[in-house]
């Protein structure tokens, strides 16, 4: 291709706030931070600044459109218009499959449709945000304290497994089926965290790699398992469990909505863990231990201990997470019953900037990207992916302030809180 | 702190008492001694008493080396006992590593024996294999190495592999030639190594989130465009020519090593030769000695003029440049085209050696061969109808990773500035 790449939404001009104000009013006050590098304006043009980088990536994948580009110079409304026109339907899916579709909305409101359609984004939104909001929760504890967790994902799965056994091969009433079938997972969950935590603080053995090769014994497990009698569907011949009893299921709206409990016990989960870290003891000593561990041994606390116990509390979340994937959106055990919830949860965390409520609000934003990149990808045929891409560049963004500011020549921030608190190198 | 290392849990529970006596060697050479006798007990006991061949060809005929399986499982766990004695018994230091060696080879030798009976191992097959299945690991390890032994930790390897695969399938397939493949696999490892660079150095991102971050990037670029172009059309964009395999006359008929090293792909040969390249350049040159001092002590070396953020944006660079490289493997050694996330977590095993290797271009090489023999054991064992199911064969790998980071290696000690962003003041 031989024009420059077409970028059909040009970053807006920024505003200047009238400067010359010497008395600070509120209105100011308002307009003068609205464009400094505050977490919030950070926030919103890092999702703009990714969602403009995915239209240039729709544009330059779509051959019909790229086509049009070949005589820009001669008429240059073909390429443009026809750019227009691809990405304002794609994005505009993402929106209907996300939030809400208007056409949904309008029919419920004249009563010629049901308040389930009109629903049903939100719904396929909040289904997809549950689990990450654990596996979210679990990376993001471990980060407070210090540790990665890259463990998430087999921690999931392991909570998947125990969950999921629980809830076929053993008989309770409902309700107590249920909360023993949710323990199965946390437990689970929180038995895999215990390894990495106990070697770590045992050995010294570096917690990225003994939990990175933690997650493809479990998933390696889980695949052995599914197909052990007992475990796998009889009428089947395929790797598929037997369906869980519905004594176990989290109870959900009705059809078609899917959304579930699993919802509600996140966000009971989010205040618990934010408890957890900002009051209680345990939550001081993992926090002392994460900005330096050498002065929280000196102030008579264990290091050690702190590790193992934090990488329990992360596992057992991120199993959790794993529980509320196979009893309230799956059925049943699959190989892939747990998806990609633990590597979502890593950058729901680093969107979340490791605190809680953020991370529950990250989780939100990536389940709604996720539903409204289903319906981008049946209507316009723009390929799931993008979404990942979109995750990607948001958390990127989001990273380095330091990068935004410098593309929108954003104000030194009054407070300069954008630091976040990570692992520091190895 | 340093040195508290352990190979079993038994004696894990020992290392927590703060005796002087159970000092590094003496739970190592205890470690041994369990799993010798294990070997010796165990396997010896469930091996076949019929011959362990252990072919020199690639098939069941032609010279081998033969042992009664369970006369072998017994005889090397005897000996894996023997030098867990010797360091039980307090032999000098520097037989330590020797010994060391010898005790987890020869268990490894009975393990073979006890699978191995009754039926036959070709070892130019198992070699040649274990190398190929190491070559992206070496290669990315390598990266690895540049990068971080100038206090750049690169997290991002997989990212390179999976940008490096991607160009070399649809280059190679639109230029219809391997070199162009593989020089846009560089050129696909150097882009992702420029975000990092970037990110890291200039915009002191913390370097672990942009590496995990930068993974995701790839896998959604490479998966996003793989979807609307390759697989519409993956005649036009996805059928890459193969690197061709050079054999050189008269070293290629060495038996053994021969096929294994003279017989192979330019990738093989690449890999190997950078190894001792990275090597002799780290310890012997004037880069290496700076790219050390930026790694360890960067203030330092900004004072005697090293221009240090420089030299971290070079280094990162050159690990594309390798990386990339290791992703070409993918498309143009082993399958001959792109499929999404087909690294499938290569980079991260590759991150694992490297850590695993000390940060050394020899080690990492190490790391990656012992990984990659462990990878091909276990698809050689499910082959032959191992009484051991599949997935239990294929934890195997990241299984002796776990133990091998936890007992062997113990507290790693990274260069000192690994991670850290340089903010001259």
């Amino acid at each position: 291709m031989t024009t420059e790449a077409p970028a059909p939404e040009t970053p807006p001009a920024p505003e200047k706030p009238p400067a010359k104000a010497k008395e600070e009013s509120f209105l100011n006050l308002f307009l003068h931070n609205l464009w400094s590098a505050n977490t919030v304006t950070v926030t919103i043009l890092s999702i703009f600044l990714a969602l403009v980088i995915g239209a240039v990536l729709i544009v330059i994948s779509d051959p019909t459109v790229l086509s049009t580009f070949s005589y820009l110079t001669s008429r240059p409304s073909d390429a443009l218009t026809a750019s227009w026109d691809l990405v304002s339907q794609a994005y505009a899916d993402l929106f209907k499959g996300a939030i809400f579709d208007p056409a949904a909305v309008r029919a419920w409101i004249d009563g010629s449709g049901d308040w389930k359609t009109a629903l049903n984004p939100l719904s396929e939104t909040l289904t997809y945000a549950a689990p990450l909001v654990f596996t979210g929760l679990s990376v993001a504890i471990a980060f407070r304290g210090g540790l990665f967790n890259i463990g998430g994902q087999g921690q999931a799965v392991i909570g998947t497994i125990t969950a999921g056994v629980a809830g076929f091969a053993i008989a309770l009433p409902a309700g107590l089926h249920l909360l023993v079938a949710l323990a199965a997972g946390l437990i689970g969950g929180a038995l895999w965290g215990f390894v990495p935590g106990l070697l770590k603080a045992r050995t010294g053995a570096h917690e990225v790699i003994t939990t990175i090769m933690l997650n493809y014994v479990a998933t390696l497990f889980l695949g052995w398992l599914i197909l052990q009698s007992g475990v796998q569907d009889p009428g089947r011949t395929d790797a598929v469990s037997k369906t869980i009893a519905s004594s176990a299921v989290l109870p959900a709206l009705p059809q078609p909505l899917r959304v579930h409990l699993g919802i509600v016990i996140a966000v009971l989960v989010t205040a618990a863990v934010a408890w957890m870290i900002n009051r209680s003891s345990f939550g001081f000593e993992l926090r002392a231990v994460g900005v330096n561990p050498p002065a929280a041994k000196t102030a008579g606390m264990s290091v050690g201990r702190t590790y193992i116990l934090l990488m329990v509390v992360a596992g057992g979340l991120a199993g959790l997470g794993g529980a509320v994937q196979v009893l309230g959106t799956a059925d049943r055990l699959t190989g892939q019953v747990a998806g990609n919830i633990g590597f979502d949860g890593l950058l729901v965390a680093l969107l979340g900037r490791n605190k809680p409520w953020g991370t529950f609000f990250a989780a939100i934003l990536y389940g709604a990207l996720r539903a409204g990149g289903n319906l981008m990808q049946v209507d316009v045929g723009v390929s799931l992916e993008l979404v990942t891409v979109l995750q990607a560049l948001i958390v990127i963004f989001i990273a380095a302030p330091a990068l935004v500011k410098t593309i929108f020549h954003l104000r030194n921030a009054r407070s300069a809180r954008l630091g976040t608190t990570m692992a520091k190198g190895w | 702190m340093s040195g508290v290392s352990t190979a079993t849990v038994e004696d894990l529970t020992e290392s927590s008492a703060p005796e002087r006596f159970w000092n590094r060697q003496r739970r190592l050479g205890a470690a041994l001694v369990i799993i010798g006798l294990i070997a010796a007990v165990v396997f010896g006991s469930l091996a076949e008493s019929a011959p362990a061949r252990f072919t020199l060809s690639e098939d069941a005929q032609g010279a081998a080396l033969s042992i009664n399986g369970q006369f072998g499982a017994i005889l090397f766990g005897i000996v894996t006992v023997a030098a867990g004695a010797a360091l039980l018994a307090g032999v000098a230091r520097r037989w330590q590593t020797t010994l060391l060696s010898i005790g987890i080879v020869t268990f490894v030798f009975s393990f073979l024996c006890w699978q191995v009976a009754g039926k036959f191992l070709p070892l130019v097959d198992t070699l040649s294999g274990s190398l190929e299945l190491a070559l992206p690991l070496i290669l990315g390890a390598l990266a690895g190495v540049l990068g971080e032994r100038s206090g750049v930790v690169n997290v991002a390897i997989e990212g390179q592999f999976l940008m490096g695969a991607f160009g070399a399938a649809l280059v190679g397939t639109l230029a219809t030639s391997v070199w162009a493949g593989l020089i846009s696999a560089v050129i696909g490892g150097v882009i992702i190594a420029a975000l990092l660079a970037v990110l890291a150095i200039r915009f002191l991102v913390d370097q672990v989130v942009v590496g995990i971050v930068l993974n995701l990037l790839a896998l959604g670029i490479t998966g996003f465009l793989y979807e609307r172009l390759m697989q519409p059309d993956a005649l036009k964009y996805n059928s890459p020519p193969r690197l061709p395999e050079w054999r050189v006359p008269g070293l290629a008929d060495i038996p053994v090593i021969g096929p294994v090293l003279f017989d192979t792909n330019l990738l093989v040969w690449l890999a190997l030769a950078l190894v001792v390249v990275i090597h002799l350049a780290l310890t012997r040159t004037r880069w290496g000695l700076r790219t050390r001092a930026v790694g360890e002590h960067p203030t330092a070396a900004d004072t005697v003029g090293i221009r240090v953020r420089g030299l971290r944006y070079l280094n990162v660079l050159l690990g594309g440049v390798v990386a990339g490289a290791g992703g070409a493997y993918f498309t143009l050694v082993s399958t001959g085209a792109f499929n999404k996330n087909m690294t499938a977590g290569a980079g991260f095993i590759a991150l694992a050696a490297l850590i695993f290797g000390r940060w050394t271009p020899f080690g990492a090489l190490g790391a990656a061969l012992f990984f990659g023999f462990a990878q091909k054991l276990a698809n050689y064992l499910s082959a032959v109808g191992s009484p051991v199911p599949n997935q239990f064969l294929n934890m195997l790998p990241y299984l002796a990773t776990i133990v091998a980071v936890a007992g062997l290696v113990g507290r790693v000690r990274a260069p000192a500035a690994d991670g850290v962003p340089y903010v001259k003041s």
